[in-house]
């Protein structure tokens, strides 16, 4: 046996030959793990609408591939809206959430950028035949490539941030009134109102008829009077009317209108959850492949003339609706839906945070748990997000990313490295001055 | 005062619609008159409009399947209100492909003309949007202001020409002159005349055809190639000829001379009188 010459590799076998698979990170470079998803077919156009759909609500997409499937959420500046998309595994023809033993991805891209790959549905119809959605573990690209006829391919490759998980907290089944119809009707129902509407009520009348009325905010300059409209449904257009007479909410009609047209294109059926006025309300769609949940806010208190939802074509008195008793500060933006809504989840164990009973969008396995001190966290999380971009907000700060949340007055997220029973929000939540 | 109509016939439906539709472009705010026989859409020569007026009228009976009135006082029995017209047009629009139409002056928080329109769904029930159209009611006092224009004997009376094509040559003219000439003979000619520093630019349309004079003493024998003039301001032409999405039954243009223009539209039974001012 003589020396080895030098530069030789003593083989380890059989499995230091295995050639290196695309993606696979080597421990040291990081945790991330790589993603990849193939989309192929009529589901490419689902997928471009759903984001369609998610453009509607906010300007940045949350991107997080999980064991359940790919999550695709948003949240509107104000955090007044919050929108979910859940793609199952078998939506996809491959789908690899992560590289095993490697951390799940979470990460936020502009939705512009992201929206731009899927900006023409007619041209992802017609000539898209594979869209594929990875990201390299060691990349800061986020890489969407369509594979169109004719050889065609569109390679996209977006920049993202790493981020938390945006969940919100919110369960549908605590709702006391919960409606169902195909959307279609709804899309119908809908109809009649100008395009420009912000704003619409939804009501339950007379004689289980379920009414929809432009809701205008009482301008006392205005000395032009806007249009009122008001559509009338009868109670066998719904699959499921589980609600009590004058029972009314008002929540911003552009933004439902995004899940409205994706439920429409899908044809799917639409199921809105609500509750007294001022508790978030939850519309959903669902098929065997997909789950869509967009959570909106609605007027804590509306003035008697908006409640006033009568039957106006039988000349019946109006019923009243119950006034709302809790008062409620007259501030859209100041409701309680902030103890519903979004919860800036952290990567480090959650379990005081979670003390509250509430369905988070994945319900699979908490984020991992990563072991270590929370200091460890803090500093993993600076070079892991993207060069150039802030560092995550620290506690006590609020809004999400740079530039502050937008947005203004709206409601504000608790953002906090450490979880603390303050930042749940089962009371009041504290705003930052 | 009370008002209420009903239509269901789909075709009466849909032409009442697309009056509407002209008058939303034609005007922004107008007046609506209920009389027991007529309705009419009515913008008055205010300086707010820009001098020009505007009188339109049909019949109710040509559209109304029932149609109950009661105006101001019996001697007066008329109602004047004034709205925006987008919206009305924007609620007939749902009107589409109803099953019927109902028309009403309400007073629900405000007094509204109400549009409710009964619709066709898959299921047994119902469906009902109701669009509440915010009125002012015209107070009687303001009425003598909103009577139908005299029409002045004018010079020259001709035939328009297809007003699409009239308009797309308006529209071209207006990006290089801000106003117009317009002018016309007994011989069925007719021409729209731009001058800049840089450029002149006539449109001739021959054989167009005058209707017969209605008052001999107007001729004074005038050589019938001579033209009638009047300078007006190209927009308002223009805003005239795009509100005429459907060709009408008949279409006339009235001229005197440096005084103004006026056009008189007939859409099937529905007739329209556009006035424009010279400029001065």
């Amino acid at each position: 046996m003589g020396a080895e010459p030098a530069g030789a590799v003593r083989g380890k076998g059989p499995r230091a030959r295995r050639p290196r698979r695309a993606g696979q990170c080597w421990p040291w470079f990081g945790r991330r793990g790589s993603m990849k998803c193939l989309v192929t077919g009529s589901n490419v156009k689902v997928l471009g609408k759903a984001v369609h759909s998610l453009s509607r609500i906010g300007d940045e997409l949350y991107l997080e591939p999980l064991e359940d499937g790919l999550s695709l959420r948003t949240v509107n500046s104000s955090r007044s809206a919050y929108a979910c998309f859940l793609f199952a595994p078998l939506f996809f023809q491959q789908y690899q959430a992560t590289t095993p033993g490697q951390d799940l991805l979470r990460c936020k891209i502009l939705m512009k950028s992201f929206l731009s790959v899927f900006r023409s549905l007619v041209m992802l119809e017609k000539t898209v035949e594979k869209c594929c959605i990875s990201l390299n573990g060691q990349s800061s690209r986020l890489v969407v490539q369509l594979h169109c006829k004719f050889g065609v391919r569109k390679t996209h490759n977006l920049s993202f941030q790493d981020c938390e998980s945006l969940q919100a907290v919110f369960d549908p089944a605590l709702c006391p009134h919960v409606l169902r119809a195909p959307a279609r009707v709804l899309g119908e129902a809908v109809l009649p109102f100008p395009p420009a509407l912000a704003e619409v009520t939804l009501g339950i009348g007379r004689g289980c008829r379920v009414i929809l009325r432009s809701y205008h905010e009482e301008d006392a300059d205005s000395t032009v009077r806007a249009m009122v409209t008001e559509v009338c449904l009868g109670e066998e257009d719904f699959q499921q009317l589980q609600a009590q007479e004058g029972a009314a909410i008002t929540f911003c009609l552009k933004e439902f209108r995004g899940l409205l047209s994706f439920a429409e294109s899908a044809n799917l059926n639409l199921c809105i959850h609500f509750d007294a006025p001022g508790r978030p309300a939850i519309f959903t769609v669902k098929d065997s492949l997909l789950d869509g949940h967009f959570v909106l806010a609605t007027l804590s208190e509306t003035d008697s003339y908006s409640q006033d939802l009568g039957s106006l074509e039988r000349h019946r008195p109006v019923p009243q609706l119950q006034a709302h008793s809790t008062p409620h500060p007259d501030d859209f933006a100041n409701d309680d839906i902030d103890s519903y809504m979004i919860a800036m989840e952290t990567t480090i164990g959650n379990e005081g945070s979670r003390a509250l009973p509430s369905i988070s969008l994945s319900p699979g396995p908490q984020p991992p748990q990563s072991p270590g001190s929370p200091s460890e966290e803090e500093d993993e999380a600076e070079p892991s997000t993207v060069p150039g971009t802030p560092p995550p907000k620290k506690v006590g700060a609020e809004g999400e990313g740079g530039g502050g949340g937008g947005g203004g007055e709206g409601s504000r997220l608790q953002n906090s490295l450490v979880p603390s029973s303050s930042a749940r929000c089962s009371s009041a939540p504290s705003w930052p001055p | 005062m009370k008002f209420r109509g009903k239509i269901v016939d789909g075709a009466c439906l849909n032409h009442f619609t697309r009056i509407s539709n002209m008058i939303a472009k034609l005007a922004k705010t107008c007046t609506l008159r209920i009389s027991p026989d007529k309705l009419n859409f009515i913008l008055c020569d205010k300086l707010a409009n820009g001098g020009v007026s505007m009188w339109c009228e049909l019949e109710q009976e040509n559209f109304f399947s029932e149609f109950q009135m009661e105006g101001f006082s019996a001697e007066n029995n008329e109602i004047y209100l004034e709205l925006t017209s987008e919206n009305l047009s924007r609620a007939l629009k749902t009107a589409q492909n109803a099953r019927a139409l109902k028309i009403k002056l309400t007073n629900k928080h405000f007094p509204c003309l109400t549009v409710s329109v009964e619709l066709f769904s898959m299921s047994s029930s119902t469906r009902i949007a109701t669009h509440d159209i915010p009125i002012k009611v015209i107070p009687r006092k303001l009425w003598k202001d909103l009577q139908e224009p005299m029409v002045p004997d004018p010079d020259v009376s001709i035939y328009l020409p297809v007003l699409k094509t009239m308009k797309s040559v308006v529209e071209k003219m207006k990006n290089i002159s801000s106003h117009l000439v317009i002018e016309a003979n007994r011989d069925g000619e007719l021409n729209l005349k731009i001058e800049t520093e840089l450029v002149c630019v006539t449109t001739h349309f021959k054989d167009l055809g005058n209707p017969p004079l209605a008052s001999e003493s107007t001729s004074q024998d005038r050589n019938p190639e001579h033209m009638a003039e009047v300078h007006i301001d190209i927009r308002k032409l223009l805003q005239f000829l795009a509100g005429q999405q459907v060709n009408p039954t008949k279409a006339l243009c009235n001229i005197v001379t440096n005084k103004m223009v006026h056009f008189h539209l007939l859409h099937e039974d529905v007739s329209l009188q556009y006035f424009i001012p010279a400029l001065s």
